[in-house]
């Protein structure tokens, strides 16, 4: 069910990413999107990644990847080394995402994150009626298993662009692996925005 | 252990000789050294364009025989689950060269050679070696071989080593590389444990400052010092699954004999190894071992600096001689150099010692990653829908 989301959400990072640019991706998992990547766009890829049976697959797919824990940071990588990071569904992942994205912002011209919208009228609903946190098709895990450290909104994450100086060049919305195009903050269970430093 | 692949069958150790006076092997230390004679096997074909030869470092106690058997051996080479048809290092594709480290006492030029100008042993007239001189003798074997380009070169431990000083000394005659298990530069703790191995040895009065060939070998103290290598090898889980506190079944009834399992095999250990291994030997390459820095001053964004070659760094969880944390400095080298570069940390019980056996993580990451090197980056798209 969830790779309908990740298939619309794919297409449009494709679109964003220049041919042969330069990619790293925070929290790659198997590697499938940058395969895609490189594939179409030619790109010269590099994954971060801190699952061990992840990386064992990536590295099966030709991939050249790092074992690490990106809240660690990115120290080793100069300013704007990369033309795009992207933290396809990782950003709420890591413990501080508000250092995680200062990194990717140094390293990076532009960087791509997508997130599930935990303000989506479905989670509203069941938090409202039912009195329980939410467990949708963006976020699937119940609370005692889940991998989602922090919850936010698509308008939660723009408050938070604005109050960093961050310029939003690009957003898609996206519900049932179709674009929302009203009212996203209710409507969109995924976000995906592209942004860079004012 | 069972292994996946067939063995590569019978093997011979060849020799090459090279640095006849005067134009001896000029060493890292200045010292000159000539003739110097290296002992290496080969497995597989070098194919028409000489693309797929893979260079195998040997590590501490190894040697030339990395795979298959010698006649009549019953036991296979020390890397033979790595090495063989259809393994991880395939000889079906590639071209595998396995030398004996220069000081090493296996056929390659070491301190129990014959010196020509004495006609006797060097024992400790032998010039100070390094991991650098180590690896400029296998340089010129590679030439001799007529080999421009190694697809890679692999090694674990102080073969990990000698991987970093290709990387670092000849860049250009690399197409990848994969240290294993490694670092850096030896820290003290690691300093700490061959320096007590190198006292068990000097302390036997047998070793009379090197000076024993023909004689009695210092072979208490060579066991004592193999011994310590091998509690740092394993783990702490690895020895409680193997030994526990079991006592062995036929005890003698003296004070002090060998009651458990652990102090048996131990013992066994030492005992084996100073049947195939010179003490001087061990004294030198753990010397060489122990001067090894290869950032020596130097910063750590430069040292990799230019490097075209793919790397793949690979630690292992429980090791904890050379743990995890150097090998994320190599991996720290390669990003800040823009070097092309995979790391992953193998979730193993075995200790130091997980490089050299037969685990499927670290033969499928070889495998992969040398498949990618060979033919080039061939993506495969998950069908998403």
């Amino acid at each position: 069910m969830r790779v309908d989301y990740l298939k619309l959400e794919h297409r449009v990072i494709l679109d964003w990413i220049e041919p042969h640019s330069s990619v790293l991706d925070l929290g790659c998992g198997d590697g499938n999107l940058l395969s895609i990547l490189i594939q179409e766009k030619q790109v010269h890829a590099q994954g971060i990644e801190i699952d061990e049976q992840a990386i064992h697959k990536c590295v099966a797919k030709g991939l050249s990847v790092f074992q690490q824990d990106i809240d660690t940071g990115l120290s080793e990588y100069g300013g704007m080394l990369f033309d795009y990071v992207i933290l396809s569904q990782s950003l709420q992942q890591v413990k501080n995402p508000d250092f995680v994205l200062k990194e990717a912002l140094r390293v990076s011209k532009k960087v791509i994150v997508s997130f599930p919208n935990f303000a989506h009228y479905f989670s509203r609903f069941q938090i409202f009626f039912g009195g329980k946190v939410p467990v949708t098709r963006a976020l699937p895990y119940e609370w005692y298993d889940t991998p989602n450290l922090h919850f936010l909104s698509i308008s939660d994450f723009i408050e938070y662009c604005k109050k960093r100086n961050i310029k939003i060049e690009d957003s898609v919305f996206i519900r049932k692996n179709r674009r929302v195009k009203i009212f996203p903050n209710l409507f969109a269970e995924i976000g995906v925005f592209l942004i860079s430093n004012r | 252990m069972a292994d996946g692949g067939k063995s590569v069958g019978i093997v011979e150790t060849k020799f090459f000789t090279f640095a006849e006076p005067p134009n001896e092997l000029i060493l890292d230390s200045g010292e000159r050294l000539g003739p110097v004679t290296l002992a290496y096997e080969t497995y597989g074909e070098l194919n028409d364009e000489k693309s797929n030869a893979i260079l195998v470092l040997h590590a501490l106690s190894g040697d030339a025989h990395a795979a298959g058997f010698h006649n009549g051996d019953k036991k296979p080479g020390w890397w033979d689950v790595i090495i063989g048809p259809g393994k991880a290092l395939d000889t079906e594709k590639y071209f595998v060269i396995c030398s004996n480290v220069l000081g090493g006492c296996k056929g390659s030029t070491g301190p129990s050679s014959i010196n020509p100008k004495t006609n006797e042993p060097y024992g400790l007239e032998f010039p100070t070696i390094t991991i650098k001189d180590i690896v400029n003798a296998q340089r010129r074997l590679i030439d001799h071989l007529g080999i421009e380009k190694l697809l890679t070169v692999v090694g674990g431990s102080m073969g990990g080593m000698q991987v970093l000083q290709w990387m670092f000394s000849y860049p250009n005659r690399i197409c990848s590389a994969i240290p294993l298990a490694t670092t850096m530069k030896h820290a003290p703790q690691q300093i700490a444990f061959n320096e007590v191995g190198r006292q068990a040895i000097m302390a036997d009065h047998n070793w009379k400052n090197g000076n024993y060939y023909g004689n009695l070998s210092p072979a208490e103290g060579l066991a004592v010092a193999r011994m310590i290598g091998h509690i740092t090898y394993m783990s702490d889980i690895s020895m409680a699954k193997k030994f526990g506190r079991r006592l062995k079944d036929n005890r003698q009834p003296f004070k002090f004999s060998a009651d458990f399992e652990v102090e048996e095999y131990l013992r066994c250990r030492g005992n084996n190894f100073v049947k195939r291994f010179d003490a001087n030997s061990y004294l030198y390459i753990t010397k060489a071992i122990d001067y090894f820095d290869l950032l020596n001053g130097n910063n750590v964004h430069d040292v990799f600096k230019g490097l075209e070659a793919k790397v793949l760094v690979i630690a292992f969880k429980s090791d904890w001689l050379y743990p995890a944390y150097q090998s994320q400095e190599i991996v720290k080298a390669c990003k800040s150099a823009g070097v092309d570069a995979t790391y992953c940390e193998i979730n193993s019980t075995y200790g130091h010692d997980a490089f050299l056996l037969k685990i499927e993580e670290e033969t499928h990451l070889i495998k992969h990653f040398l498949r990618t090197v060979f033919n080039g980056l061939e993506v495969s798209v998950e069908n998403e829908s």
